[in-house]
């Protein structure tokens, strides 16, 4: 293909697109090529090479990007392109089987487009909806939409084809919201964004209106101090301690990023706030940005979540309205505004160094740390950087003061914390708990126990977590609880595993889910996450080789001590506690499904 | 400029602040194994070959980036040191054609690599690539080690020809659109081919004398593709 071949292609419609993001030259590239692509369906090589000069991006480059980018395509695709989850949640009910009803209906494979091009069938990474059974990505029509289906089934996958199914309520995902506690879940879960007047009626925005009017840059750092939070990402590193580092780096402009890429498989307690209480994020975030001194805040959300980025958009504009966004907001010197970034198939883009790649314009590869994002974060500049759940903790440690929040835990572990419940239980859905309950009382008395059988396993922590039997159960989930028997809390997902289900196919999709996701940057990721796929695959297919039991542990040993980035450092981990745990699953051959 | 005193393999080591581990250690004769590390290159981390164990330091540290520290105490030929370098060179052979990479090939014999490590493992096996009059591109011996997309860019030469395509394990070095050499900005400045450690960059007639080519039928062909070239333009 070359471009003189395409110069038919009209590019009338980029240039509206063109207008909006050649001011920002490479940054504005992600979002250049995400618009484009509604209004071809792909990006053909003279819309791509009209974007490079429009933008400043050597023409290279930007087909690296196409190709980094699982949502963006250099070739024609189908009218509709269905991406079906076939990760462990959703296997547990049945995705494997929805991708064939697919690819049957398309008449193709998997990564197939049917001959009169309806139709594209892939294979999805985790979309989020863990707790409402099997979910299907859809992109369909002109200019292109996008929406995730829950609760699709074998039989009901033709009402997906040109997005048919979005006038029924059959797949819409209504999130299950429980726990112990609700301070930061009160309005989440009830299937539409509580708007800003709403949120104001229940004590919302009285948090920026205190910090503007009565407290300094540092105060608000103290506070977030001695409220102990730690992020809620994964990483559990403590939040002020990425102000306070940004605050005092010197350079400006500085940079406030919000990390809504959630892509963990088993995760979706962002989404849950996004869609329900977006207000309450945002609040955290203005917050955090007067705290370090920002001019610029971005919000990095995940591509797959179309609905969270068009409710964020709405709460902006209502909070721009209102004056909490913009020039000197609340009639304080603050000015302020948010930018939002949607992400483009990429779980490695939840990197923080990925993300500000990403934001840049360029391939999601993770950078060589130090330097850290506190000096030479975005476009390398001091930047913050924090979960969604993390900032939506915010606005009460201000409203009520950090010993309050303190109380909410224990010593080491404070606050509430948002868990992920996915799988064999009776109740999935999304807990706010305080730190200290037990993994018994949560799936036990809050998710209403295990279905289908009994307690097999436990993942805690996503894909790059680790397994638990049922003999932690007593274990308290706290920091340092977690850490004690070996385990991580990492992302707050639980998923729950009945004795019927076989772990190796479990593991299987894990292993598929890194070699996927793995950027290639780092040797012991780009190879050791496809040799594991290899190795774990032919052990779900009951196939496993003399010395597979070895070749896994020094792949996974190499990934966890040499890799560049988390996502290499975390990639073996569920294998490696999986091989602890259920040493003979790794030498006796077995071919059942999930 | 400020000295830090460390311990590499228990020899004390003297270096000036800002000095890499893979310098420190290479002063006092300690050698660091690396692949993708060049020295006209910025240093990226990639192959993790340099992989060293700093104690206190929860992973191993790639020394061709990592600075010297006050009190650091390193040790280059540990266990976890020597099982990450071997499992590294056993997958690379496992992927790559390594038959061109002496000093790869010279890694593997120091790390006693099983060269059927991985049985059934998928190889990168693209067709080579002959587009251009000057170089060829047989990207089953790519590495990745980026040294020629970075020559290419702000590492030398500023032409920005060369990115990469796919992602993970099946990432290749591309072009825009997967153009022929010559439609693209390369100016066949030859840097990407000098800096190649694994010949899947390598000259046209180099390649061609290993085809069996004499050096006449090379001649020949090269005045054929001269005319047929002249006669395209008339």
């Amino acid at each position: 293909m070359s471009v003189e071949t395409q110069e038919s292609v009209d590019l009338t419609p980029l240039r509206p697109v063109l207008e909006r993001w050649a001011p920002q030259g490479r940054s504005g590239l992600l979002p250049a090529l995400l618009e484009a692509q509604t209004h071809y369906g792909y990006i053909p090589s003279a819309v791509a090479a009209q974007i490079a000069r429009s933008l400043g991006v050597p023409l290279a480059d930007v087909h690296g990007v196409i190709e980094f980018y699982a949502l963006l395509y250099d070739e024609p695709v189908g009218r509709t392109v269905l991406r079906v989850c076939t990760d462990p949640a959703c296997a547990l009910r049945g995705g494997e089987r929805v991708l064939h009803a697919v690819c049957a209906l398309a008449g193709v494979e998997e990564g197939g487009t049917s001959t009169d091009g309806a139709i594209t069938v892939e294979r999805s990474p985790c979309l989020g909806h863990c707790n409402s059974g099997v979910s299907v990505n859809v992109s369909f029509g002109r200019p292109v939409r996008n929406i995730t289906f829950a609760h699709v089934t074998p039989e009901t996958v033709g009402d997906l084809v040109d997005g048919r199914g979005r006038t029924t309520a059959d797949f819409w995902s209504e999130d299950y919201v429980g726990g112990d506690l609700c301070i930061i879940t009160p309005l989440c879960g009830r299937g539409r964004r509580t708007k800003l007047f709403e949120y104001e009626a229940v004590g919302g925005m009285q948090a920026l209106r205190k910090v503007l009017s009565s407290m300094t840059p540092q105060q608000v750092i103290e506070t977030m101090r001695r409220s102990e939070l730690l992020g809620r990402g994964g990483a559990a590193f403590p939040t002020w301690a990425k102000w306070e580092g940004a605050a005092k780096a010197p350079g400006q402009p500085k940079y406030f990023v919000i990390n809504a890429d959630e892509s963990e498989p088993g995760t979706f307690k962002d989404r849950v706030l996004l869609e329900g209480d977006p207000c309450r994020v945002l609040e955290g975030a203005i917050i955090g940005a007067y705290a370090i001194g920002a001019s610029r805040i971005y919000i990095y959300i995940r591509g797959e979540y179309p609905l969270a980025i068009e409710r964020v958009e709405a709460a902006l504009q209502e909070l721009r309205e209102a004056g909490y966004l913009g020039e000197r907001i609340l009639g304080s010197d603050f000015s302020i505004d948010v930018e939002v970034r949607s992400g483009a198939g990429a779980y490695i883009c939840g990197e923080e160094t990925a993300l500000f790649e990403s934001i840049e314009g360029k391939r999601g590869f993770p950078r060589v740390k130090p330097p850290f994002p506190t000096t030479h974060g975005l476009f390398g500049k001091p930047t913050a950087i924090n979960n969604v759940e993390t900032l939506a903790q915010t606005p009460y440690i201000i409203n009520q003061g950090p010993d309050a929040f303190l109380r909410l835990g224990t010593a080491d572990s404070a606050g509430p914390k948002l868990l992920c419940v996915s799988g064999d239980v009776v109740r999935p859905g999304l807990y706010e708990i305080g730190f200290g309950i037990t993994l018994r009382h949560l799936i036990e008395n809050l998710a209403g126990g295990v279905v289908g059988g009994k307690l097999q396993a436990l993942l805690i922590g996503g894909a790059a977590g680790t397994f638990a039997t049922p003999a932690q159960l007593d274990t308290p989930i706290t920091f340092q609880g977690l850490r004690a028997a070996g385990l991580t809390l990492g992302s707050g997902a639980i998923m729950v595993f009945n004795d019927r289900r076989d772990l190796r196919d479990i593991l299987r999709r894990l292993a598929r889910f890194f070699a996927h996701e793995s950027c290639g940057k780092c040797y012991p990721c780009q190879l050791g996450t496809q040799r594991q796929y290899e190795i774990l695959d032919r052990l779900a297919e009951g196939q496993p080789l003399p010395g597979d039991v070895i070749r896994l542990q020094d792949v996974g040993w190499t990934m966890t001590d040499a890799s560049l980035c988390g996502l290499g450092q975390t990639a073996a981990s569920a294998v490696l506690s999986a091989m602890k745990h259920w040493p003979d699953l790794f030498t006796n051959g077995s071919a059942r499904h999930a | 400029m400020p000295e830090v005193t460390l311990t590499i393999d228990g020899r004390t080591v003297t270096a000036p602040e800002g000095t890499t581990i893979l310098k420190a250690a290479e002063a006092i004769g300690i050698h660091i194994p690396t692949i993708c590390y060049h020295e006209a290159c910025t240093a990226n981390a990639i192959c993790r070959m340099c992989v060293v164990e700093v104690e206190k330091q929860r992973l191993l540290q790639p020394a061709c980036v990592v600075q010297v520290r006050e009190g650091m105490v390193v040790h280059t030929r540990s266990e976890r040191v020597e099982r990450s370098r071997r499992t590294i060179l056993e997958m690379l052979d496992s992927a790559v054609d390594l038959s061109d990479a002496p000093e790869i090939q010279a890694q593997m014999a120091e790390y006693n690599v099983n060269h059927n490590r991985f049985p059934g493992a998928e190889r990168r096996t693209p067709p080579v690539i002959d587009d251009n009059p000057m170089y060829v591109r047989d990207y089953a011996k790519c590495i990745l080690c980026w040294r020629c997309v970075q020559v290419c860019a702000e590492d030398a030469q500023y032409t920005f020809a060369l990115s990469f395509d796919g992602r993970g394990f099946h990432t290749q070095i591309g072009t825009f659109f997967d153009l022929p050499m010559p439609e693209t900005t390369c100016v066949f400045c030859g840097q990407c081919v000098g800096v190649c450690p694994t010949g899947a960059l390598k000259p046209r007639r180099e390649w061609l004398l290993e085809q069996g080519k004499t050096p006449d039928e090379i001649l020949q062909m090269s005045r054929t593709a001269r005319r047929k070239s002249r006669r395209a333009q008339r």
